[in-house]
């Protein structure tokens, strides 16, 4: 094990203005790990972040770093390294001198260039070490800011959205490049992004967080596959999951009173109200059972993204041929039962995934 | 567009005229006898003389009615060391209050502040009366302590004023990776924080050194005449026989150096801080 959180949590202000940041966060993290906090903006993942750091005090709970208690400790006696949003480099000092700050104590003048250079050479900022933070890009100071935590020896490695500034393609090329650094010398890091791509893309575990509580820790196969609740599977994907109320009526359930669709063996008492999730490019279109009107049909150069109306709502499939439907035409289309995600109505929690009991 | 710049070289030349005249006319007059100076019309054709300025320096001033012994000097090192200490003392206090204000949110914060800023609304008068009342109960009449104290009321609210707000242009977040790299609190604070804000220590020493120089009320009423500063000691050039108005000139002249040399060696800190101002974004 090597960064566990305890029934973590934080709390702003006192009283009738308290805000309960995070709420009682729990997960353990491998050694050698990468991990990602991913969520909306205010869903505690930074708190978190910082609170690892050091930079907020922990409400309750405990953190501990390879069998340390951490959370009482000074942020210097931590052992960790951290890439912030804001970048934070040092104002006066160049490119060069900032990313080797924290190596120069322990290692010779030469040691540092070298490590210097290798990871700006892999950030592609090697041409402008020379340069001061001021005459920078945001891109170019995210990177000076990312390789600074990364040239740094630490237990583990604190990542602040450290991509949000980069141009599409470099971040692509990054993301490859900084996740097989880490990999390579078998650091253990936390991700704080908001963005999903580039938590699937480097981590081996997601944290998904939502007004301050962890909805579900697991690989990206998992939060795709089994969402542990509705909140889950509607944040994960893209387009996200089409949602519909059903009710279990006859050996399946009934969407929107308007059509029934069998399910063999599905374990629910009759009458019990569901939410049945669909994911856009389950859906089949122009076969199945089902029948909607089309709403918009749009070719994004690789994919076709047809809106249908289906029994007073709206359902998102997509298909990676042409498909040759226009506005208010109606279509047939349908699911296999093994696509289909059930969701308790009132709580949200997942009852049952695909073809499983 | 030649007659863009022309005007504009003739406004900066009205301004600047406009603006040094009077300091142009004083150190003029300070190389002149009383005579020439009162004399009418007044010309700037004249032989000048040092007499002024030995007058001040050796302490004994001739006039029409024998020799008056004058402290100026003493007047001047006193005001040397009431504005340095002041400022000093106001700067222990002040910087590391203005980190705190800036970067701590904690229990009447705001309203400590505020009250520290309203020191500077209270006429002076009114706080003098009784305030030379506790300062004889408490021996601090006529003390060097004493009025560095009170010289606090000019610059604690200054420093601590302008100096927050350099704090709180700063990121937190480079004294949290300073931190984060290993370093204690307090190595972050002096080796980050403050250096950071240094364009806006330098600006709030050199305004709070300036505004404790050329107080005159606080030093009348608490001081005598062994520990005035210039400003009130200029009172004694006026004397029985008549303004002595051609020492008076060599005084300012010798009370404008100490700070003039102040804010000439501050400017190099001043203009620093402009283009580190640019590192935000």
């Amino acid at each position: 094990m090597s960064l566990v959180l305890d029934h973590v949590s934080k709390v702003y202000g006192r009283g009738a203005i308290a805000v309960r940041a995070v709420q009682d966060m729990s997960f353990a993290m491998e050694a050698g790990e990468i991990v990602a906090l991913l969520g909306s903006s205010g869903c505690g993942k930074t708190s978190t972040l910082r609170m690892v750091a050091g930079f907020e005090s922990v409400t309750e709970g405990a953190i501990t770093l390879a069998g340390r208690r951490i959370d009482t400790l000074e942020p210097a006696s931590r052992g960790v390294a951290m890439a912030f949003e804001g970048y934070a480099l040092y104002p006066p000092l160049t490119v060069a001198e900032n990313i080797g700050f924290g190596l120069a104590r322990r290692n010779g003048r030469d040691e540092v260039d070298r490590k210097v250079r290798e990871i700006a050479e892999l950030l592609e900022i090697g041409d402008i070490l020379e340069r001061r933070p001021s005459r920078l890009s945001g891109g170019q100071q995210q990177r000076a800011s990312l390789a600074r935590a990364l040239a740094r020896e630490a237990d583990l490695y604190l990542l602040d959205e450290p991509m949000g500034q980069l141009e599409p393609q470099l971040r692509a090329i990054l993301r490859g490049r900084v996740k097989a650094l880490i990999k390579e010398r078998h650091l253990t890091a936390v991700l704080v992004t908001h963005d999903q791509t580039e938590a699937n893309a480097m981590a081996d575990r997601i944290a998904v967080m939502e007004g301050g509580v962890l909805q579900q820790f697991g690989s990206p196969d998992a939060l795709r596959d089994h969402p542990e609740n509705l909140f889950v599977a509607t944040f994960i994907g893209e387009p996200p999951m089409n949602v519909l109320t059903a009710e279990r009526c006859g050996d399946g359930v009934a969407l929107g009173g308007a059509a029934a669709v069998a399910f063999p063996g599905l374990a629910l008492p009759p009458g019990r109200r569901v939410m049945l999730g669909i994911r856009p490019h389950r859906l089949r279109l122009g076969e199945g059972a089902l029948a909607g009107t089309i709403v918009s049909n749009q070719w994004l150069g690789d994919q076709a993204h047809v809106v249908i109306a289906f029994a007073d709502q709206l359902l998102v499939a997509v298909s990676h041929h042409k498909v040759a439907v226009r506005v208010e035409e109606k279509i047939a289309f349908g699911f296999a039962p093994e696509d289909a995600h059930f969701f308790d109505a009132a709580t949200g929690a997942a009852l049952r995934h695909g073809g499983e009991g | 567009m030649a007659l863009h710049k022309l005007l504009r070289a003739a406004a900066l030349t009205l301004v600047l005229l406009f603006f040094l005249f009077p300091i142009f006319w004083i150190v003029v007059m300070s190389f002149q006898t009383n005579e020439e100076i009162l004399r009418l019309p007044p010309s700037l054709v004249f032989a000048p003389t040092l007499a002024n300025y030995t007058a001040l320096i050796s302490g004994h001033l001739q006039t029409a009615s024998g020799i008056l012994d004058i402290t100026f000097l003493h007047n001047l090192w006193n005001s040397i060391l009431l504005s340095t200490c002041s400022v000093l003392l106001a700067l222990v206090l002040g910087v590391p209050a203005a980190y705190a204000f800036a970067r701590f949110r904690f229990r009447l914060g705001e309203d400590i502040a505020f009250t520290m800023l309203s020191f500077r609304f209270a006429p002076p008068l009114l706080v003098l009366l009784p305030l030379s009342l506790y300062f004889q109960d408490l021996g601090l009449n006529d003390t060097y302590i004493g009025l560095i104290w009170i010289y606090q009321l000019i610059c604690l609210p200054l420093i601590l004023w302008i100096v927050r707000g350099y704090f709180e242009d700063a990121s937190p977040d480079i004294e949290y990776a300073y931190r984060i790299d290993g370093h204690s609190w307090w190595r972050a604070f002096t080796r980050i924080a403050i250096p950071l804000a240094g364009p806006g220590i330098a600006a709030a020493g050199l305004l709070s050194f300036i505004f404790a120089w050329n107080n005159f009320v606080f030093a009348l009423i608490l001081a005598s005449a062994d520990k005035q500063p210039v400003t009130v000691g200029a009172l004694a050039f006026v004397t029985a026989s008549g303004i002595q108005y051609g020492q008076i000139a060599a005084a300012i002249v010798l009370s404008i150096l100490p700070t003039l040399a102040l804010a000439l060696y501050a400017q190099r800190w001043l203009v620093e801080g402009l283009s580190l101002g640019a590192v935000k974004g």
